[in-house]
């Protein structure tokens, strides 16, 4: 069949530059979606943080958590191709002619691109733990930043991690774009491929194929991550089960 | 006397809004006494412990611990916490923890208790409350009694000077009841410093050594159980205990 020869040519033939557009794709969606959950994790901690009786970190934080809003509504209402031309070209406007690295400045969109949703998720997920966790952590002395390093930020990362693993999946959808201003993603040496061989349709479809392995492994890896988080659902009676060491003997149905 | 108290509160109030919840509260807890609340839902029982401990902020009057306005600049509130436990009514036990890391988180991140004897206090109080076997388990494999021991172990293991319950059996079904009020009464004997949120009348009457009767954000009437309970002065008490005698 002639398609499938095409296909066999085609990764016999560009195999180094598939594997080069894979890597990197891989690369800059995972590094992108790790710094972005990064940036949502600090700004979802900022915004959720309580406001200060000082006037002047009052009004600092009122003023960064302003700034977050702006930059989620901004960076989630344009597109990311758009994202990248204005930050790749403004850099080069702004210096006169000076262009950043081309694999950096696709992690950076990238990573800026997903903080901006990360920072919903992440300020979601911490608004919907239970207000209880709070004041269980206050009670003992606990303060804001312990409570949060300890108790929520661990249940808040249980909670959104299948959100932000369809965010991974996206972002190595969305590294397509980045080819508008030259990064060698997959997407990227399709093209240089197709301009080689003129084989367009069957091209295309050893990346679409390519993208799926890599969206559909990453799935199932993230699943089976999930599942291990959610712990074991049993666990090891210490000691004997009668409890003859405590102290205090239960009495049933006392009142 | 007073310069005794462990807790004292005076005229203290807090408004919601204009929902005024609690009226000039006067009272005062002694070092190995129980002190019971009593009082119909909504009377402000809840807001005047969540008030002592902090987690709401009074609109007026004054908390003193040891003598030391709470509410003042440079109170240390950490330090305060941790030596003024709660327990509530719907536990609060961190999610993410188990059994034994519940009762040591606050000594590790709160005191600067190394681990090991953290881990030796939390096991001590754990041991106590009867909950040994089950220090590996997670909150949400245990039942609700069992829940609220834990909880109880996790505040003791701060080693405070009072501790605060806020209805600790009144989330949990009738079988479960006793054995954390069994749990209390043992506390109490012990000489442990208590003030009890609650609608366990038979606790209230035979344990504590003041009873505290709240209504519409005031204190109605206090005494000893025996004064409360066999013969009260108030109209009110009067009403609210043949209420719960009925029942
Ligand atoms: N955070 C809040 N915001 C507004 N109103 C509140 C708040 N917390 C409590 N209230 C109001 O304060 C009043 C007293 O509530 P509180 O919880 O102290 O009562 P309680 O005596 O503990 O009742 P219960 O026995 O039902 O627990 C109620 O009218 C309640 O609606
Ligand atoms: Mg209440």
């Amino acid at each position: 069949m002639a398609f499938l020869r095409d296909v066999y040519t085609i990764l016999v033939e560009y195999y180094p530059q598939l594997l080069a557009g894979v890597k990197n794709t891989l690369l800059i969606a995972l590094t992108g979606t790790v710094a972005g959950l990064l940036i949502g994790l600090l700004t979802g901690v900022v915004r959720t943080a309580p406001l200060s009786g000082n006037p002047m970190l009052r009004a600092l934080h009122k003023i960064l958590n302003a700034i977050i809003a702006v930059y989620v509504e901004i960076f989630r209402g344009t597109p990311m191709m758009v994202q990248a031309m204005v930050i790749y070209w403004g850099y080069a406007f702004a210096t006169q002619g000076n262009t950043l690295a081309l694999l950096p400045s696709g992690i950076l969109i990238v990573s800026i691109n997903t903080g901006a949703y990360m920072a919903e998720i992440v300020r979601g997920g911490i608004i919907s733990i239970d207000r209880g966790q709070f004041e269980g952590a206050m009670s003992i002395g606990m303060s804001h930043t312990q409570t949060m390093l300890r108790v929520i930020i661990p249940q808040v990362l249980r909670n959104i991690l299948p959100a932000v693993s369809n965010e991974f999946v996206i972002n190595i959808k969305d590294t397509s774009v980045l080819n508008v201003i030259g990064v060698t993603e997959l997407y990227y040496f399709a093209g240089i491929i197709k301009r080689q061989n003129f084989q367009t349709f069957q091209t295309y479809m050893v990346v679409c194929v390519l993208y799926f392995i890599m969206t559909f492994t990453i799935t199932c890896l993230l699943r089976f991550v999930e599942r291990k988080l959610e712990g074991k659902d049993t666990y090891t009676i210490f000691g004997s089960q009668s409890s003859s060491k405590a102290q205090i003997q239960i009495r049933n149905g006392e009142g | 006397m007073a310069k005794d108290a462990i807790i004292q509160l005076e005229h203290l109030q807090k408004q919601f809004g204009n929902n005024a919840v609690l009226n000039d509260i006067n009272m005062a807890v002694y070092p190995g006494q129980t002190v019971s609340i009593i009082g119909a839902s909504g009377s402000g029982k809840s807001t005047m412990l969540r008030c002592i401990n902090r987690l709401e902020t009074p609109s007026g009057g004054r908390i003193l611990f040891h003598g030391q306005d709470v509410q003042a600049r440079g109170f240390k509130l950490a330090d305060y916490r941790a030596r003024v436990g709660m327990v509530f009514q719907s536990f609060n036990l961190f999610n993410n923890m188990t059994a034994l890391e519940n009762c040591m988180v606050g000594q590790i991140t709160v005191q600067g208790v190394n681990r090991q004897q953290a881990k030796e206090r939390a096991m001590q109080y754990l041991r106590k409350v009867g909950m040994e076997p089950y220090i590996h388990a997670k909150p949400r494999q245990l039942s609700g009694g069992q829940k609220q021991r834990v909880a109880i172990a996790r505040a003791l293991a701060m080693q405070p000077e009072v501790l605060l319950f806020d209805e600790p059996t009144s989330a949990l079904d009738p079988q479960m009841v006793g054995e954390v009020l069994a749990v209390m009464r043992a506390l109490a004997e012990e000489g442990l410093t208590m003030l009890v949120v609650t609608h366990e009348m038979a606790f209230a009457r035979d344990v504590s050594d003041h009873v505290i009767f709240m209504a519409d954000g005031v204190i109605a009437e206090e005494g000893t159980p025996a004064q409360l309970f066999e013969s009260p002065r108030e109209e009110k008490t009067k009403q609210f205990l043949s209420r719960f005698l009925q029942q």
